[in-house]
């Protein structure tokens, strides 16, 4: 609306009034988040004085860390490639399942009453955490890596189904009518219509995933479905900090080289 | 012996059918036969229903449904493609003998050129054969030959999006020879070509109609192209048609005649000499009100 005003001289130009109603709705926001965040003072047990009334505590447990106590690296070693392993198998039978269910929770390939009710599915699937699932399988299949897979099998085929569909609902239709006119199936459409162009992506977004999943194996060993995340789980138990260190550090290491690994490959396809 | 024929289809695109407000009156009425071998030329400026015309004889549109007693019908070949906006069960096999080309080629950027040949005989071969791509020895000759008669031989590995758009149509021609159809529809397929390019399009499409003795209908927006390589013509206008008879009688005063001051853009040609980069012009039909009026006068 100011641009519209007259340009005679400089005098006739006014600032701009500040939106009220805008400024209102800010104010507003504010004052929300901020009753939001003392509303869950009490929730959270915020104590912050505690950290400084414990120094000495959190200083002598601190000190438990160090120096890092590498000597049983051969075991940390094995039950590291446990937890790679672990993360491989999971991603890799994930992206088998996701690739089906990706397709058949797109709304460009199939009609509504297929897509709503694979998503919801895929939903499920998504919204229980790996290591709720692990915890399960851990009852179902019993103790070890096995667990592992399982649980991060399904909490990723949620993801990747999702992801896998996003791509797949933003291809060109051209080249896949290109295909139908040829008089070829339906299935032969996704085939050689649509899944070579979002083959870059999909492969992008697993890699992705199993980054993420290495991390997430180094934790379902808290509950017992093997890995390092075991070992973690020992020596923070037996208050064996000087271990926990090593793992730790092993852990970032390893997680930090697959993160660099991964996003070298991921640049190759897209 | 006709090899289409078309009775009385309508679409309407938008909000449901019959007419309401927000909808569009894509094809209106459309009665259609075109003969065995023929080359007929469908001209009309954008948005005329050229494309929605083709897409209905491949089975990629439905139709309106009409009235009780008054039913649309698309049959190739004496076998129906839809019937009253309902596609037949066996379309898949039609469109196996109803090639179409596109204006944007529609080929599969990522694959190779002699992939995007081979994937024209997919509703010939069996299902399990064709999804896991295994074509036989004498397919993929087959194909190379397609692409040889088009001189896209040299080009058989290489992607397809990295093909400029004259190669990329005529890779696309060679996917419809490779198909055996024995009609073959072309949507547009020189509107996004150079000159040369859109020369050498139209020729082999020429080439395929004498020497296979296949039936081509091509869509253009420029008469020019249409009295030079298409004897028979077909004149649409919104939807509805205006003209079928030989392309040599499409002169400037009949073509003014039919489309009032949108014949400026279906000339285009012949006023800027021959071999004009055809531009796809828009929207001319929604500033023409009058074409209707004079869609009357020249039925």
């Amino acid at each position: 609306m100011e641009d519209a005003a007259p340009r005679y001289a400089v005098s006739a130009i006014a600032l701009p009034q500040p939106d009220r109603r805008a400024r209102f709705l800010k104010t507003v926001g504010w004052a929300v988040f901020c009753a939001a965040l003392l509303g869950s003072w009490r929730g959270a047990e915020m104590r912050p004085l505690d950290l400084l009334n414990y120094a000495g505590n959190m200083r002598v447990f601190a000190e438990g860390f160090f120096p890092p106590d590498f000597s049983q690296w051969r075991l940390f070693l094995q039950e590291m490639l446990v937890t790679l392993q672990i993360a491989l198998w999971g991603t890799a039978l994930a992206v088998v399942a996701a690739v089906p269910f990706g397709v058949l929770s797109a709304e460009n390939v199939v009609p509504w009453w297929v897509c709503q009710p694979v998503r919801r599915l895929m939903d499920s699937f998504r919204a229980i955490n790996e290591m709720v699932f692990a915890m399960l399988f851990v009852v179902a299949v019993g103790l070890g890596p096995f667990a592992g897979v399982m649980a991060l099998f399904v909490h990723t085929t949620g993801i990747l189904a999702k992801l896998f569909s996003e791509a797949v609902e933003a291809v060109d239709p051209r080249p896949v009518e290109g295909i139908r006119a040829t008089g070829a199936h339906p299935v032969q459409e996704v085939i050689f219509g649509v899944i070579p162009q979002v083959m870059p992506l999909w492969i992008s977004f697993a890699l992705y995933r199993f980054e993420s999943n290495v991390r997430s194996a180094t934790v379902v060993g808290l509950v017992g479905a093997g890995g390092i995340g075991m070992v973690l789980w020992e020596d923070i138990r037996g208050f064996n900090y000087s271990e926990t260190a090593a793992v730790m550090i092993l852990i970032v290491i390893t997680v930090t080289l697959l993160d660099l690994a991964s996003q070298r490959l991921r640049k190759l396809f897209t | 012996m006709t090899a289409i024929r078309v009775s009385d289809l309508s679409k309407t695109f938008g909000k449901g059918a019959g007419g309401r407000s927000g909808s569009r009156r894509a094809l209106d009425g459309i009665s259609l036969s075109i003969g065995h071998g023929e080359m007929v030329a469908l001209i009309g400026a954008s948005g005329s229903g050229k494309s929605t015309l083709i897409r209905h004889v491949s089975g990629l549109l439905v139709a309106d449904r009409g009235k009780i007693g008054k039913s649309s019908e698309v049959t190739v070949h004496g076998s129906p493609v839809q019937v009253n906006g309902r596609l037949s069960h066996d379309v898949r096999r039609l469109r196996a003998d109803v090639a179409v080309i596109f204006q944007q080629f529609n080929l599969v950027g990522r694959l190779s050129l002699l992939e995007n040949v081979l994937l024209g005989g997919l509703g010939r071969i069996g299902f399990w054969r064709g999804s896991l791509g295994r074509f036989s020895r004498a397919e993929k000759m087959a194909a190379m030959e397609a692409l040889a008669r088009v001189d896209m031989a040299d080009y058989a590995m290489q992607r397809a999006s990295t093909l400029s758009g004259g190669q990329q149509q005529r890779g696309a021609i060679a996917r419809a020879l490779l198909q055996k159809a024995s009609i073959i529809l072309a949507d547009e397929p020189i509107a996004s070509l150079d000159p040369e390019s859109a020369r050498r399009v139209m020729q082999s499409l020429a080439e395929i109609n004498r020497e296979d003795g296949t039936t081509v209908v091509v869509s253009l927006h420029q008469v020019a192209y249409a009295k030079k390589y298409c004897p028979r013509a077909v004149a649409l206008a919104q939807g509805r048609l205006l003209y079928d008879g030989p392309s040599d009688a499409l002169d400037v005063a009949t073509l003014c005649a039919l489309y009032g001051a949108q014949c400026e853009e279906l000339l285009m040609d012949e006023t800027m000499g021959s071999g004009t980069p055809p531009e796809p012009a828009t929207g001319p039909a929604a500033a023409h009100p009058t074409l209707r009026a004079v869609g009357c006068n020249g039925d």
